[in-house]
C-alpha cells in the first residue's frame, strides 16, 4: 500500500510547512548582536530539514523500484476504529462526568463488548478500578482526579480520607 | 580512615529496626510508584515530603531515598511489561527490555534490570563515599558550552539507534526536536508554536506525554491490529533456576555494567545533565562496542543492563551536585534539596563540615535502600510475570486506563491526555510505515537542553562558535562525539563486503 | 443545553452532599471550611525558588494543622505563568483554588496578551518579598559597588551577567543597574535562580542578582561575595552589605510573594485563607525561615494589597518600557 506511505509522507510535509510558517514569529535568522540563533531559528531550520527529508521520501515512492512498508489488514480495521473511538469518548467524558464514571464505562465497554469476558472478570475490574484509583491517586498519592458533576458526592470521602 | 568512621556512624542509625522498617516500606512504595506510567520517584518525593516534617531528620532521609531507589527500580518493570518508560530515565531500557518480554523473557530481562541496577547503585554510592568533595568541583567546570558538547555525544552515541531508513530517522529526529521547542522560548521570553493559543501548550510538551502516548496507546493499537486480539506475548514464566541463570549471564558482562556505573555517576552529577543522558550513552556505548551490535533491539539482555546500570549510577550521582552546590539535577533532587531547607539544613560546601550526621546517615541509607530495593524487586518478580500472563484484552484495557490516568497526574492537564491519545494514533500509524519512534522520543527529551546551552553559549562568548572547541573540556567531549559519528561508518566500511551484517543493522 | 442540565444536577448534588457532610460531622463549622482538597496553582515550575517556597508553606499548613483539608501544590509554570493565569481565569468563582504568585503576575501579562487582567483576582494575602542583592565570584577580588562598576566598564560587553528567563526579575535588575551606571553587559538567560548561582561559581558568568536564598550556601563557603543589596534597608543577615539607596543609587526592588484567588471566589472562603495565612505569618517555623534566608516578611491582606498590587504593575511597566522590551530583537 504505497498510498499509505504516501499519506504519511504529506501529512509530515504539511506538518513541517505549519511549523516553520508559525516559527517566523521568532527571529530565525543569526543575530550578531545578541550573540547566535534567535528564538524561531530553531524550530524553523529543523522544519525546513523535516520538509526536505518527507519530500525526498515521497518522491521516493514513485520511483520504480519503491516497496510499501504500509501494509495494513483491512478485517481489523473495524476494532481498531471502534478502540480508538472508546478511548476519545472516554477522555471527552472525562471532564464532564468524572473519571469514575467514564473510566468504569470504558473497561466495561472494553471487556464485555468488545473483548467478550465473563461477567464475573468484567464487573470485578470494572468496580476494582475505580476504588484502586481513588485510594493510590487520591488518598495516598493527593493527586486528585477529574470528577465533573459527580465532585459533590466525594465530599464525605474526602472528609474520611484526608 | 575517617571517611569509614563517619560511615559506620550513619550505618548505626540507619540500621536501627524502626529505620529498616522505613526503608522497606518506602522502598516498596516507590517500587509501585515507579511501575505506574507517568508516576516516578518526583511524585514519590512529592507526596512524602510534608510528612518528613513532622518525623525526624535522620528518618525522613531514610524514608526519601529509599522511595527514590525504589522509584528507580520500577521504572524499568514498566519499561521491560508494557513497553512504556515510566520516566524519560527508563527510554532505553525499553529498546531490549520490551523485545525480551515478548518473546517470553519478562523474568529474565527484570532480573537483568534489578541487578544492573543494584550494581549501578552499589558503584555509585562508593565513588560518592570516597571522592565527594573533589568531584563537586568538577561539577562547576560545566557551563553551557560544555553542557552542549555532553548532549552532542549523547547525541552521537545513540546514532545507530534508528532503523534502516536514514530518511526517516532524520525526519523523527527532527520532528522530536521541533516538538522540543514548543512552548516559551528561555531566551527571548516569548511563546512560540502554541498552535493558535492553546493554553496547555504553554508548558510545552512533555517527554512523558509523548512516551506515554507512541509507547503506550500507540504499542496497543499496533498489537491490536497485527493480531486479530490473539496475544501476541509469550506466556512468561520464572523459576529459580532461571534466576540462577540470569544471574551468571549478568556476571558475563560485568565489564558493560563497570562502565555503565562509573560513566553514569559522572553524567548525572553534572547538573542539567542527569540520568537521562547517562543511560542513552551507556546503551548506545554498550552497542556500538559489542561485538554483535545487530542483536541489540532485539532482546539482548546487554542493552537492559547497560542503561539500567547507568540511571541508578546517575541517580546517586545526582544527589551530589544538589549535596555539595545546592544545585538539583533532575526535579526530583529539586523537591528533596527543599527538604533539606524545610529540615534547616543549608546545601552547599558547608554542609559536609556543618552537617556530617546528615551527610552520612543518606549516604548510608543509599546503600541500605539499594538492598532492600534489589531484595524485594526480586521478590516481586513473580508477581510482575504474573501481571503478563492476563488475556491480552484485559490488560489492554488495564493499560489504557493506566495510560489516561498516570498522563493526567503529573501536570494534572486533561489537555495533556488529549495530546496522548493523539500522539497515541500518530505514533501507531508512524510505526505501520517504519519511522523509528525511539529517537523522536529522545530527541524530545534531549532537545530542550542542546538548544538552551547552544544558545547560553554564543550569547555569553557574543557569537563566537569556536567557543565550543575552545575550552578544553567541551572540546575534548566535541572529539569524542565526531569519533562515535565515525565510527559506525569505518565499521561499516570495514565489514562492507560482508553483506549479511550490513542488511541485520 | 447539555452545560445547564450538569450544571442543574450538579447542584442539586451539591445541596444534598452538602447537608449530609453537614450532619456527619456534627455541624460544627462556624463559617466557610474548604470542602476538598485545596489547589495551590504555582506560577512555576518544579525545583524553583517560588516552588520550594509554596512546598515550605504546604508543609506548615500540615504540620501546624492550619487547614481541615489538605493544601496541593499544582505546577503550572508554562509561558512564565501565563498557563496559571489563564487556569485561574478559566475557574472563576473556585473557592478551592488559590495561587501563589511571583513577579511574573505583573511582567507576564504585561508582556504578551493573553487575555488576563489581573485585577479581576481576588487578593488573599502576600507572605513576604524577596531581595535580591549583586553577586561576584569571590575569584575576581572585586568587595564593592564601585570596583564592580569600574570593572564592567572596562569589559563592556564581554561582562557577563546571568540571571533568570528574559523579561523575569533578573533581568529587571540588570536593565536598572546598566541605566543607572550607564554600563551595558551581556546578559545570559538561565532556567531557575540555582542555575544562576551555580554558573557563577563556576567562573561561566561575572556577576548575578540572585536572591540570598540561591547564594546562601556558596556565600557561607565564601565563594561569593554580595556586593550591594537593592532593599529599602540593610538586612539582618547581611548587616555588612550596604543597600544601594544607601551608595546614593536609587535601585530598589523585590520578589513578592503572595496568594491570590480566582475572581467571584465566595468572601467566606477568602476569610477562611485569609486566616489561616495570617497564622502560618505567626508560626515559628516561618519566623525562622524569614530571618535566615532575608526575606522581608510584609503581610497584608484585602484592599491594601491589591492596591500594592495595581501599583507595582504600574511600576513594572514603567520598567519595562525604559527596557524597551528588547525581547523583540
Amino acid at each position: 500500500m504505497l498510498a499509505g506511505d504516501r499519506i504519511i509522507a504529506g501529512a509530515i510535509m504539511v506538518l513541517s510547512v505549519y511549523f516553520m510558517i508559525h516559527a517566523t514569529a521568532l527571529p530565525i535568522g543569526w543575530n550578531g548582536e545578541t550573540g547566535g540563533p534567535g528564538g524561531g531559528a530553531f524550530p524553523f531550520w529543523l522544519s525546513a530539514v523535516m520538509l526536505l527529508c518527507s519530500s525526498l521520501i515521497l518522491l521516493r515512492s514513485f520511483g520504480a523500484s519503491a516497496r510499501a512498508s504500509f501494509f495494513f489488514d483491512m478485517s481489523m480495521l473495524r476494532p481498531l476504529l471502534m478502540v480508538i473511538a472508546a478511548l476519545f469518548v472516554t477522555i471527552a467524558l472525562i471532564p464532564i462526568a468524572g473519571a469514575y464514571i467514564a473510566i468504569p464505562l470504558f473497561l466495561f465497554w472494553y471487556l464485555k463488548i468488545f473483548g467478550r469476558h465473563g461477567w464475573v472478570l468484567t464487573l470485578c475490574l470494572t468496580l476494582g478500578t475505580p476504588v484502586f484509583l481513588f485510594f493510590f491517586f487520591e488518598a495516598t498519592l493527593k493527586i486528585l482526579l477529574p470528577k465533573g458533576f459527580t465532585e459533590p458526592l466525594f465530599f464525605p470521602l474526602y472528609a474520611m480520607f484526608f | 580512615m575517617d571517611v569509614l568512621a563517619l560511615l559506620a556512624d550513619g550505618f548505626a542509625t540507619s540500621l536501627s529496626p524502626i529505620n529498616l522498617m522505613i526503608v522497606l516500606l518506602g522502598v516498596t512504595a516507590g517500587l509501585f510508584i515507579g511501575a505506574m506510567p507517568g508516576l516516578g520517584s518526583v511524585n514519590g518525593v512529592a507526596i512524602v515530603l510534608p510528612l518528613t516534617f513532622i518525623v525526624p531528620p535522620s528518618s525522613a532521609i531514610i524514608l526519601l531515598a529509599a522511595i527514590y531507589y525504589g522509584a528507580m527500580y520500577g521504572g524499568a518493570v514498566s519499561s521491560i511489561l508494557l513497553g512504556i518508560p515510566g520516566a524519560s530515565t527508563a527510554v532505553a531500557t525499553t529498546f531490549d527490555g520490551r523485545p525480551m518480554a515478548q518473546q517470553g523473557k519478562a523474568g529474565l530481562a527484570l532480573i537483568a534490570a534489578a541487578v544492573a541496577s543494584f550494581i549501578g547503585g552499589t558503584i555509585s554510592v562508593i565513588l560518592f563515599t570516597l571522592f565527594a568533595a573533589p568531584l563537586a568541583d568538577l561539577a562547576l567546570k560545566f557551563g553551557p558550552a560544555e553542557e552542549f558538547a555532553l548532549v552532542l555525544l549523547a547525541f552521537t552515541t545513540f546514532v545507530g539507534l534508528g532503523g534502516d531508513d536514514k530518511l526517516k530517522t532524520v525526519v523523527m529526529i527532527c520532528l522530536g526536536l521541533v516538538l522540543s521547542t514548543v512552548g516559551l522560548d528561555l531566551i527571548s521570553g516569548q511563546p512560540r508554536l502554541i498552535f493558535g493559543d492553546i493554553p496547555g501548550f504553554y508548558s510545552g510538551i512533555s517527554f512523558l506525554v509523548l512516551a506515554i502516548g507512541v509507547y503506550g496507546i500507540g504499542e496497543i493499537l499496533y498489537t491490536i491490529e497485527t493480531s486479530k486480539t490473539a496475544p501476541q506475548v509469550t506466556p512468561a514464566r520464572i523459576t529459580f533456576k532461571e534466576l540462577g541463570y540470569g544471574i551468571k549471564r549478568m556476571g558475563r558482562i560485568w565489564k558493560t555494567m563497570t562502565f555503565g556505573s562509573v560513566m553514569g555517576f559522572f553524567v548525572g552529577m553534572l547538573p542539567a545533565a542527569g540520568a537521562t543522558p547517562a543511560s542513552l550513552m551507556a546503551y548506545g556505548i554498550a552497542k556500538q562496542t559489542s561485538r554483535s551490535p545487530e542483536t541489540f533491539g532485539k532482546g539482548n539482555i546487554e542493552g537492559v543492563a547497560a542503561p539500567e546500570t547507568a540511571n541508578n549510577a546517575a541517580s546517586t550521582g545526582s544527589l551530589l551536585p544538589m549535596l555539595t552546590l545546592g544545585i538539583p539535577g533532575s526535579p526530583t533532587t529539586a523537591l528533596l534539596l527543599g527538604g533539606m531547607v524545610m529540615w534547616g539544613l543549608v546545601p552547599g560546601p558547608m554542609l559536609f563540615i556543618e552537617q556530617p550526621d546528615f551527610v552520612w546517615g543518606l549516604i548510608s541509607s543509599l546503600y541500605t535502600a539499594n538492598f532492600a530495593a534489589v531484595a524485594i524487586n526480586i521478590a516481586l518478580i513473580p508477581l510482575f510475570v504474573w501481571a503478563l500472563r492476563m488475556p491480552f484484552t484485559v490488560l489492554c484495557a488495564i493499560v489504557m486506563v493506566l495510560c489516561i490516568v498516570g498522563g493526567f497526574a503529573p501536570s494534572q492537564k486533561m489537555h495533556d491526555v488529549w495530546l496522548i491519545a493523539g500522539f497515541g494514533v500518530a505514533g501507531y500509524l508512524l510505526r505501520k510505515a517504519d519511522y523509528p519512534l525511539a529517537p523522536l522520543v529522545l530527541a524530545l527529551v534531549l532537545g530542550p537542553l542542546m538548544e538552551k546551552s547552544f544558545r547560553q553559549t554564543l550569547i555569553a562568548e557574543q557569537g563566537n562558535v569556536l567557543a565550543f572547541i575552545e575550552r578544553p573540556l567541551s572540546g575534548a567531549f566535541i572529539a569524542i562525539a565526531v569519533l562515535f559519528f565515525v565510527l559506525p561508518f569505518v565499521r561499516y566500511l570495514r565489514k562492507g563486503s560482508r553483506r549479511s551484517i550490513v542488511t541485520a543493522e | 443545553m447539555a452545560y445547564t442540565f450538569t450544571r442543574r444536577i450538579a447542584m442539586g448534588l451539591a445541596a444534598s452532599a452538602a447537608m449530609f457532610a453537614t450532619t456527619a460531622t456534627g455541624a460544627l463549622a462556624e463559617g466557610w471550611k474548604p470542602q476538598k482538597p485545596v489547589q495551590m496553582v504555582i506560577m512555576a515550575g518544579q525545583g524553583g525558588g517560588a516552588d520550594r517556597l509554596a512546598r515550605l508553606f504546604q508543609s506548615i499548613i500540615q504540620k501546624e494543622n492550619l487547614s481541615n483539608m489538605p493544601v496541593l501544590p499544582v505546577n503550572k509554570g508554562g509561558g512564565s505563568g501565563a498557563e496559571a493565569l489563564r487556569f485561574l481565569k478559566d475557574n472563576e468563582g473556585d473557592p478551592h483554588i488559590i495561587m501563589a504568585t511571583l513577579n511574573s503576575y505583573y511582567t507576564t501579562p504585561l508582556r504578551t496578551d493573553i487575555g488576563v487582567n489581573i485585577e479581576d483576582f481576588t487578593p488573599v494575602a502576600r507572605m513576604a518579598e524577596d531581595t535580591f542583592i549583586l553577586w561576584v565570584n569571590a575569584d575576581s577580588g572585586i568587595t564593592s559597588l564601585e570596583e564592580y562598576v569600574a570593572a564592567v566598564k572596562d569589559a563592556g560587553k564581554d561582562w557577563k551577567m546571568g540571571g533568570t528567563g528574559t523579561g523575569q526579575e533578573d533581568s529587571l535588575v540588570t536593565a536598572m543597574l546598566e541605566k543607572e551606571f550607564d554600563l551595558e553587559m551581556t546578559y545570559v538567560p538561565f532556567k531557575g535562580g540555582g542555575d544562576v548561582a551555580k554558573n557563577l561559581v563556576g567562573n561561566h558568568i561575572n556577576s548575578t542578582v540572585n536572591n540570598p536564598s540561591e547564594q546562601m550556601g556558596f556565600y557561607n563557603a565564601g565563594k561569593s561575595v554580595p556586593l550591594v543589596a537593592f532593599t529599602p534597608e540593610r538586612l539582618a543577615a547581611f548587616p555588612d552589605v550596604p543597600t544601594a539607596r544607601e551608595l546614593g543609587h536609587d535601585i530598589v526592588y523585590a520578589m513578592q510573594r503572595s496568594f491570590v484567588a480566582p475572581k467571584g471566589m465566595p468572601e467566606e472562603a477568602v476569610a477562611y485563607y485569609t486566616a489561616m495565612f495570617e497564622k502560618l505569618s505567626q508560626s515559628e517555623e516561618w519566623q525562622t525561615y524569614t530571618s535566615e534566608k532575608a526575606l522581608m516578611p510584609a503581610f497584608l491582606t484585602g484592599q491594601p494589597l491589591q492596591e500594592y498590587f495595581l501599583a507595582e504593575r504600574e511600576k513594572h511597566q514603567a520598567i519595562l518600557d525604559a527596557m524597551g522590551d528588547d525581547s523583540s530583537s
